[in-house]
Formats: C-alpha cells, sequence, structure tokens
C-alpha cells in the first residue's frame, strides 16, 4: 500500500516546493488559456445545451472541491446549495420577473447565506460527523423544495424564462446563453484559483495538514473553515442558478442527496485537491449520463461500480495521476 | 440517442440510402417514446409502451403507405429536469416529430411546454394532470389515455352513488396528489356526498398507518387514496391489516393502474374500485390486440397506457397520411378534426384542448377464488359513455378553449 | 372522551403504539450500523442496501425455493451477514489504513450498484409478501386494533436489540470487543485476532439490518428504493444518538419513532422532518449526541 503516508488525508495532495510556483502558475495559465479556448470552439463539434450542462457541473465540481481537497471538509449535503440557488434564481426570473443576471445573483447570493447558516451548525465537528450533519441539513431543504408552495412539488418551477441580459441580448438563441454561462464558468473557475492560491487558500491547507499547528500559530479555525464552506456555497450556488435559467428549470433533482452524491462522484474521478480534476470528473459523469441514456436504469449501477472502483484503486483520480506523471500539481 | 460531428454525418448518409433504398417512402417521420424504464411507472409505461408504438406502426401498415416511421426510445426517470432535455435534443438535433406517452405529471407538463416552443407533436399517455388540457394546456399535446379528472369522476361519482357519501382522503403531499384530491373531492361533492377530513402524508412514504388509524377514527364511508404507485400499494396493504375494509369503511384508489394489481395480488386489492380507460379482457378487439401485445412484452398484459400509446400514433399516422404531410400544426388540426376510432378504445374524438373522448370504464377488482388465473382481474361495473366521463370543456381554464 | 394536547386521547395512544414500531425499525437499522461505526470506524452507506436485500431475500426465498417466513427471519441474515463478511474482507479491509471518509464513500457506490441490479431486475413497483397466517389478524385494544404482525415486529427488535446491548455490555466477549475499539494494537497484543473480529462485527451488523428488511417485508413493499430513502432518516437518528453508542441507538431509535408517531396526529405535513429538525436542535446543544462520548 503506497497510500499508508497521507493515510489521514482524504486528498491526493501533491507536494509545492516553493521555487516552482511561479512555474506552475504560469503553467496553470496556459491550462486556463486551453480551457477557454476548447469552450470556445466546442459547440462547433456538440450540442451547445449538453456542453452548457458540463459547464455547470464542472463549476459546481470545482466549488465542492474547494471544501473537500482544501478545506478538507466532506460535505454530503452540496445538493442544498447547488437546489436551493437553482430554485431562487428560477422563481426570480420567472414570478418576480428579474432580468437572467440579477436571477442567477439571488440564486448565489441565497445559496450564500444558506451557506452561512448550515456552516455555522456544521462546522462544528469535522470528519464524518459533518458529512452526516451537512447530509441532514440538506435533508431539510429537500423537504422544503417537495412541500412548500412557491417551489411547485414534484413539479418543480418549470417554463423559467431566459430572459434578456442587461435588456439587450436575448437568451432564447441558445449560442447567446452558451457565451453568458460560458463566461460564468470560467469566472467561476478564476474565483477558485485565487481563493486556492490567495494567503486565504495556504492556511486552508495549513489548517488541513495540521490542525493542532495552525492553531497554536494563532489562527481561527472554525472561522477559516466557515469562510471556505461560505465561499464553497456561493460558487455552487451560482452553478445551480445557472442551470436553471438555462434548463428553464429548477426541481427535486436538484435538492436531491443522490445530487450530493453525483458531485462527490465528479470530483472523486477527476482527482480531490486539484484544480482541474472537478472539470474532468463533471464531463466524464454528464457525458456518460448523457451518451448512455438509452441503458437507463443501468446508468446508477455504473457510477456505483466507478464510485467503488476509485475509492479502492483511484484515490488520486484521473488529473492526480497525471499531476504526478507531470511532477506538477494540475 | 444523440450522435454528434462524425457521428451525425455517417447517420445522415445512413438514412440518404435508406431513402434511396425504399423509393416508395414519401414522408419520414420519426416518433420518440419518452417514458420511465428504470423507475416507478416502468411496468404500466417503459418498454410495454415502445412494443406498443411499434405494433402501431406495423399494424397501420406505415411502409405500404409511403409513410417510414422511426421509433426511438429513452428514459427520463421520472424527472422533468432529464425529459426536458431529452425532448429539446430529440428536436433539436435528431430530427424527432412527436414525442409519445410520457407518464409523471410534471415531466409531461415540461414537454409540453418545450414541444410547444419548438412547434412539434406531443401525444400524452402516460400521465394524468387534468392540467395538460386544463390551465396549461398546448395546441401541440393531445392527451389520450385519462386524466385525474376521469379516474376521479369514474370512482368518486360511483361510489357516492352506493351510498359511499362521506370521504376521508389520503393525499400524497406533493402537487400531484393534491390535484387528484382537488378534482376527486369536487365531483364528491357536486353527487351530494360530503368530505370529512384529508391528512397530507409526507410523500414518499413507506407507512401509511398512523394516516390510516386517522381516516378509521373518522368514521367516513370511503378512505380515497389520492396518490399514486408506491404509495396507493403500500396504504392499500396496510388497510388490509388495520381490518379496514372488516369495520365497513371502502378504500378508493384514485390512481391505480393493472400492474398496481399485479403487484399487490388479489389477496390485498380484492373489493378495490377503480377506473380504467382499458381493460385486456373488455371484447374481441381488446383481447385480440391484448393477446398479441402479450407475446411480444414476455406475457404481461397490456395497461391502459400502452394501449393508448398505440391507438394514439396511429390516429397521428392517419393524419400524416391523408395529409401526405408531417407539417405539426396542419397534423394536429387533421387528428382534432377526425373522429377517432380504433379496436381498442372505439369510437371518439379529440376536443380543441387536446382531450381525447372515448369511454371509460369502472371495474371492482376481483376476489381471489374469482380469478382464473394471472391478469383476471377486474369485474366491469358500469361504462361511462365519452360525452360524461371527461371534464367538461368550459370547466378547465384552457386558453384554447374560450 | 379524555383529551390530550387536544388531541383525543384515544388517537394519541393508538398514534404513539405505531409510532414505536416505525422506531422499531430505526432501532435495528441504526443500532447495526452503531455496532459498524464502533468497531471499524466507517459509516456503512450501504445499510439501507441491506436492509432493501433482507427483505428481497425473504420474497425469494419464497417464490424460488418455497421457504416461508420463519425461516426467511433466520436465513435471510445469515445469508446477508455472509455476503457482508465478503464484502468487508475484499473491497472495505483494503481502506481501514485510510481516512473514515474513503469506507462512506464505498458503501455509498455499493449501495448504488446492488439497488440499481435489483431495480433493472424487478422493476420498482414493489413485490407482495404476504403476512404469515401465525401472525395474521388483529386484537382490539380499545383505542386501536394492534394487529398481530405489528406486536410481534416490536417485541422481536426490542428483544433483538436488548441483547445485543447486554451482550455487547455485560459479555466477555462484548468487553474484547469494546477493547478492540478502543485500543486495537493493545488487544492484538494480548493475542486475539482483532481483524477476525472486525470482520465478524460487520456480518453482525448488515445481518441486523436483514432482520430488519424481513420483518418489513410483510407490512411495506418489497421494493429496491425501501432501503434508500430509510437510510437517510436512520442516519439521523444515529447521529442524534451519538455514533457508535450502542444504547444510544437503541433508545433514539424508539425514541424518534414515538416523536415522528406524535407529529403524524398534530402537524402531519412536518412528520418525515422532524427528526432532522430534532437533530439540528440536539447538535446545538451536544454536539456529541444524546449518548455520545465527548471527543
Amino acid at each position: 500500500m503506497t497510500e499508508t503516508a497521507r493515510a489521514d488525508q482524504p486528498t491526493t495532495t501533491v507536494a509545492v516546493p516553493a521555487h516552482a510556483r511561479r512555474n506552475d502558475v504560469a503553467f496553470h495559465r496556459w491550462i486556463f488559456g486551453g480551457i477557454a479556448l476548447a469552450v470556445a470552439f466546442a459547440p462547433a463539434l456538440a450540442y451547445p445545451v449538453f456542453l452548457m450542462k458540463v459547464m455547470c457541473f464542472g463549476l459546481f465540481a470545482s466549488a465542492f472541491n474547494l471544501l473537500l481537497g482544501f478545506g478538507g471538509l466532506l460535505s454530503f449535503g452540496h445538493a442544498a446549495y447547488f437546489g436551493a440557488a437553482a430554485y431562487v434564481s428560477a422563481l426570480a426570473a420567472k414570478a418576480w420577473g428579474l432580468p437572467p443576471e440579477l436571477a442567477i445573483l439571488a440564486g448565489a447570493s441565497a445559496a450564500a447565506l444558506l451557506g452561512a447558516l448550515f456552516g455555522a451548525v456544521a462546522i462544528r465537528r469535522q470528519g464524518i460527523y459533518f458529512a452526516m450533519i451537512t447530509l441532514a441539513l440538506a435533508q431539510m431543504i429537500y423537504f422544503v423544495a417537495l412541500q412548500a408552495k412557491v417551489t411547485g412539488g414534484e413539479d418543480g418551477i418549470q417554463g423559467v424564462p431566459r430572459g434578456t441580459l442587461f435588456g439587450l441580448i436575448d437568451l432564447g438563441n441558445d449560442y447567446a446563453l452558451y457565451a453568458v454561462v460560458a463566461l460564468i464558468f470560467l469566472a467561476g473557475l478564476a474565483a477558485v484559483h485565487r481563493i486556492v492560491h490567495s494567503p486565504f487558500g495556504h492556511v486552508l491547507r495549513a489548517i488541513r495538514e495540521n490542525e493542532p499547528r495552525a492553531l497554536s500559530l494563532g489562527y481561527r479555525v472554525p472561522r477559516y473553515r466557515h469562510a471556505v464552506f461560505v465561499m464553497s456555497a456561493t460558487l455552487t450556488g451560482l452553478a445551480g442558478a445557472t442551470k436553471a435559467i438555462v434548463f428553464q428549470l429548477a426541481s427535486l433533482t436538484d435538492v436531491h442527496w443522490t445530487m450530493s452524491g453525483e458531485v462527490v462522484l465528479m470530483t472523486l474521478i477527476g482527482g480531490m485537491g486539484t484544480m482541474f480534476g472537478p472539470l474532468v470528473g463533471a464531463l466524464v459523469v454528464v457525458a456518460m449520463e448523457y451518451y448512455l441514456a438509452s441503458i437507463g436504469g443501468w446508468i446508477s449501477v455504473i457510477e456505483g461500480a466507478v464510485f467503488v472502483v476509485c475509492v479502492l484503486g483511484f484515490r488520486e483520480g484521473i488529473v492526480g495521476v497525471l499531476a504526478r506523471k507531470l511532477k506538477r500539481p494540475l | 440517442m444523440m450522435r454528434s460531428g462524425p457521428g451525425r454525418l455517417v447517420v445522415a448518409i445512413a438514412m440518404l440510402f435508406a431513402a434511396a433504398g425504399t423509393a416508395r417512402a414519401e414522408i419520414a417521420v420519426k416518433v420518440g417514446v419518452l417514458n420511465d424504464r428504470s423507475g416507478i411507472y416502468s411496468d404500466l409505461a417503459g418498454e410495454g409502451s415502445v412494443i406498443a408504438a411499434h405494433m402501431a406502426v406495423e399494424d397501420f401498415k406505415a411502409a405500404e403507405k409511403g409513410i417510414k416511421v422511426d421509433i426511438v426510445s429513452a428514459d427520463h426517470q421520472n424527472k422533468p429536469d432529464i425529459g426536458s432535455t431529452i425532448a429539446r435534443q430529440w428536436y433539436d438535433q435528431d430530427g424527432v416529430d412527436a414525442i409519445l406517452d410520457v407518464p409523471t405529471s410534471s415531466v409531461a407538463l415540461a414537454v409540453s411546454q418545450v414541444t410547444r416552443e419548438k412547434n412539434k407533436v406531443f401525444i400524452v399517455s402516460g400521465a394524468g394532470a387534468s392540467d395538460i388540457t386544463g390551465a396549461q394546456c398546448s395546441p401541440n399535446t393531445i392527451h389520450w389515455t385519462y386524466d385525474t379528472y376521469s379516474l376521479a369522476k369514474g370512482t368518486a361519482g360511483a361510489m357516492v352513488k352506493n351510498g359511499g357519501k362521506s370521504w376521508f382522503f389520503l393525499t400524497a403531499d406533493y402537487a400531484f396528489g393534491h390535484a387528484l384530491e382537488r378534482d376527486a373531492a369536487a365531483i364528491v361533492k357536486a353527487a351530494g356526498g360530503s368530505v370529512v377530513d384529508s391528512v397530507n402524508v409526507p410523500f414518499p412514504a413507506t407507512d401509511f398507518s398512523s394516516f390510516l388509524l386517522q381516516a378509521q377514527g373518522s368514521k367516513a364511508d370511503v378512505i380515497g387514496l389520492a396518490n399514486a404507485g408506491g404509495d396507493t400499494i403500500n396504504a392499500i396493504k396496510q388497510a388490509s391489516e388495520f381490518g379496514i375494509g372488516e369495520g365497513g369503511q371502502k378504500l378508493a384508489g384514485l390512481l391505480v393502474f393493472l400492474s398496481d394489481v399485479h403487484a399487490l395480488g388479489l389477496k390485498a386489492a380484492q373489493g378495490l374500485v377503480l377506473t380504467e380507460a382499458f381493460y385486456w379482457d373488455l371484447n374481441e378487439g381488446t383481447r385480440a390486440w391484448s393477446k398479441r401485445f402479450a407475446e411480444r412484452a414476455g406475457g404481461k398484459m397490456p395497461t391502459m397506457v400502452h394501449a393508448g400509446a398505440y391507438a394514439g400514433l396511429q390516429h397521428y399516422l392517419k393524419a400524416v397520411e391523408a395529409l401526405k404531410s408531417k407539417d405539426p400544426m396542419a397534423v394536429l388540426a387533421k387528428m382534432k378534426a377526425t373522429p377517432t376510432d380504433d379496436p381498442i378504445f372505439g369510437k371518439g374524438s379529440i376536443r380543441v384542448d387536446g382531450r381525447t373522448l372515448h369511454d371509460m370504464y369502472l371495474f371492482e377488482v376481483k376476489k381471489p377464488d374469482e380469478s382464473k388465473g394471472p391478469y383476471d382481474y377486474y369485474k366491469l361495473i358500469t361504462t361511462i359513455p365519452a360525452a360524461e366521463a371527461f371534464r367538461p370543456l368550459n370547466e378547465g381554464s384552457c386558453p384554447l378553449a374560450k | 372522551m379524555h383529551t390530550i394536547f387536544g388531541i383525543p386521547s384515544q388517537l394519541l395512544f393508538g398514534q404513539l403504539l405505531l409510532g414505536l414500531i416505525n422506531g422499531a425499525f430505526y432501532a435495528l437499522l441504526s443500532l447495526g450500523l452503531a455496532v459498524i461505526f464502533g468497531l471499524l470506524n466507517i459509516i456503512n452507506f450501504s445499510h439501507g442496501a441491506f436492509y432493501m436485500l433482507g427483505a428481497f431475500l425473504a420474497w425469494m426465498l419464497l417464490t424460488y425455493c418455497g421457504i416461508g417466513y420463519w425461516w426467511s427471519l433466520v436465513l435471510a441474515p445469515l445469508i446477508v451477514g455472509a455476503l457482508g463478511i465478503a464484502v468487508e474482507r475484499l473491497l472495505i479491509a483494503r481502506l481501514y489504513r485510510l481516512d473514515p471518509l474513503y469506507g462512506l464513500l464505498l458503501t455509498f457506490g455499493l449501495a448504488l450498484v446492488l439497488q440499481g441490479v435489483f431495480r433493472n431486475i424487478y422493476g420498482v413497483s414493489g413485490l407482495p409478501y404476504g403476512i404469515p397466517s401465525a401472525l395474521a389478524g388483529g386484537r382490539n385494544l380499545g383505542f386501536m386494533i394492534l394487529p398481530n404482525y405489528r406486536a410481534w415486529v416490536i417485541a422481536l427488535s426490542l428483544a433483538v436489540s436488548i441483547s445485543t446491548w447486554l451482550a455487547i455490555e455485560k459479555t466477555r466477549l462484548g468487553a474484547t470487543l469494546r477493547a478492540a475499539t478502543e485500543n486495537p494494537a493493545l488487544v492484538e497484543a494480548f493475542g486475539i485476532n482483532v481483524p477476525l473480529f472486525v470482520t465478524v462485527t460487520y456480518g453482525f451488523g448488515v445481518a441486523l439490518a436483514a432482520l430488519a428488511g424481513v420483518l418489513a417485508a410483510p407490512i411495506y413493499s418489497v421494493n429496491p428504493n425501501m432501503g434508500a430513502d430509510l437510510i437517510i432518516t436512520v442516519f439521523a437518528v444515529v447521529v442524534i444518538g451519538g455514533l457508535g453508542s450502542i444504547l444510544g441507538s437503541i433508545v433514539t431509535g424508539f425514541g424518534l419513532g414515538l416523536a415522528e408517531g406524535l407529529t403524524k396526529v398534530i402537524y402531519p405535513e412536518a412528520s418525515s422532518t422532524v427528526i432532522f429538525a430534532i437533530m439540528i436542535v440536539v447538535l446545538l446543544v451536544k454536539p456529541n449526541g444524546l449518548f455520545g462520548k465527548a471527543t
């Protein structure tokens, strides 16, 4: 077992020697450029609605990974922030008649508030307790979505107007919407990157590696944990709100605990604690669901099996393995 | 399902060759059967609806009539987001002209919206919300088999007439459950009965005992089950456990399918009164068709949803044949102008709001000793004529009806 | 007629009794989870799937082999227990030196596979399974008819829970078990085969889930999703009781069944949420759960 060395960490960290850092930042810039290019040209090859879904989930998984990979906290209830934001932005666009940019903003803000509230309860414990508490809290949001009048029960909120951006650009056109989603996606990704590489991000990693030491150095650990929780929830909300506008729908799927499980799967496949792993994981999972839709119910069996295989023998994830091969953090 | 780039090209070329090969095929129609293939409604819709669609094409002899029909299918997993995504992609990318079946009302309403936006044709068989031809009706949607109103009308109307004056509703606490209760309560009151009380049961639920106990305590004549699928099955099972039938109270299932009765077994389901649009053992026509269906479906008898998928698609093909075109608006107008007629539902018509009118039937589930074997489950109590079975046009608040 | 909280006392007693029956299932399931967590330090997410498997085995034994309820009550837990032992040896054992969260993820994946396979083979409409004839019917308690079968469910699960608790707290074997939980290396040094202990414990824990599944088969429909939704509630029960606390899991299991039963009368819409609400309150006041040890 080669894993014994990092037996106590749920993450696959790649050590970052200080002298390599400048080099790595430049390398990451290149990757960002590559992603931006890919995003720009992908609609020529694939169905734009599918690509928008990949981007929404990519952002979702990246936001989730911010908490798991860099904060060291496994939330099993991230569907709550994703779904709550989807519902709020759907409501904002449909019932309150807000333009899409404000609707998405409203969704993300709602997720931030919810994250602040739930985070305060959940971060009192770590590890398994934390996972269970986040799961149970998310379950309450699920029940609200199921039973409240405004959320439309199992119908969800349907027929959400895509609207016109800033009163100028009609988002009814798939390509116009695609451009907007691409911008949100890249901005969200840049935000994650920025957070991870900021002094705040370094403290987070220090806490994850050695909590007592961080404490003794005078860092107020709970505050850092709460802050990263809220950031993760907010970016998750950004993804959920955007998804609601793309699909013109907010539904129970978005808040169900299987959604929380799915985002864990994406992150696990792609590589926890890597910058680009969650994107790869999201692409793999969404594409799998998309291209294998004809096999219907067996998808969940395959997903489960992938889960088992990843946990048993592929804990680094696709990008994690790549990073090890390249000897560079990705 | 969906192919991109080179894949699409290959398909296009293949289709060109196919078109060249069959010179007589003047119109190519693509029909998508979209339903639950893995979840709670996969037994009452699922692969059976695909079989029914293929049978409709074969029986119609579409190829001989110059119509080439392609049937594709997908699983919407009872989720509106997945359903609307598939529908959008079918219309945008895969050249699907009409979508068929779509059980689960929330998904059907979502698909109806996409169909209207893309101006295609949507023939509902599996879903039941009366809103599909009511407040949320669409010129592009035809609702074939049944709806919550017609089921409530049949079951609740008949039970009140037979002395079940006071009702207690066990309502699944979600939009569809409330719609069922609303439609049934209106009919109970209109028929001179009363609603004593109702309890909202969290959805989905496995344990109904405490709610059944409340219903029992209410001393109402009838306990109306405003729920579906697994919830209904559990409620009926547990009702027999608490001796509810023996106490003189009757159970009314507002949405029960043949496949549910099959799952329950006659011992638990006996005496249950229910309404359906179709039963395999109604007449020569239904028996002959069902027998052919069962041969292809591994012995399973068709549900009314399968029957509706068959009849709905045939009616669509008839309109395409008559018009020699698949222009959606023209086909929809033709479908509504032509009386429906098939060996399964008999004669009927399609209203301007998209509601198909045909006879409905009130059945009672047989006792175990009355049944001659598997699928011999129902006794016909009465036939509800098409004119009375469905909600009057002016009560549905459908904008098309004005 | 007496009333309590504005509710006729008859109705209230009936509901409380029914709550106790649900509590019996919570207790059996959370007990298994607690035993497994105590020794393996993992949250067994596939517990619900094993519960489902228990119910399915009862149905399969009857349908394919003609074996009735009473034998199933013994056989199904044994089969599932054996399966659990295989799962522990082949899969979970590879994760002990890692973060316990990996155990959660592994068992989550396993649950998806098990449920998915059964869903694809048997559909989700549910399969019928009758109440054994010896327990058919019910007796009139004055305030309600208590079906004999439900009385049996309470009695059996109480008996199993209490004897498990006694076995762990009062016997030599239990003492070793508890010691192995606290300090496996030390116990190993005394010449006790700790990995074997761990394996058997996992098998026992999931066998308890399967037992609950067999008990549930005649009253709830046998259906591949039956465990998926229940398990989330049971997690909340375990968290309230205090992770790993045997007594805590039993007491809170029954207690929350009662609380839920009460909610069903007062405000039925909230009955599926009430346990989660209680959980949040408990966590705010006692972060380790009601019976949990401080960490």
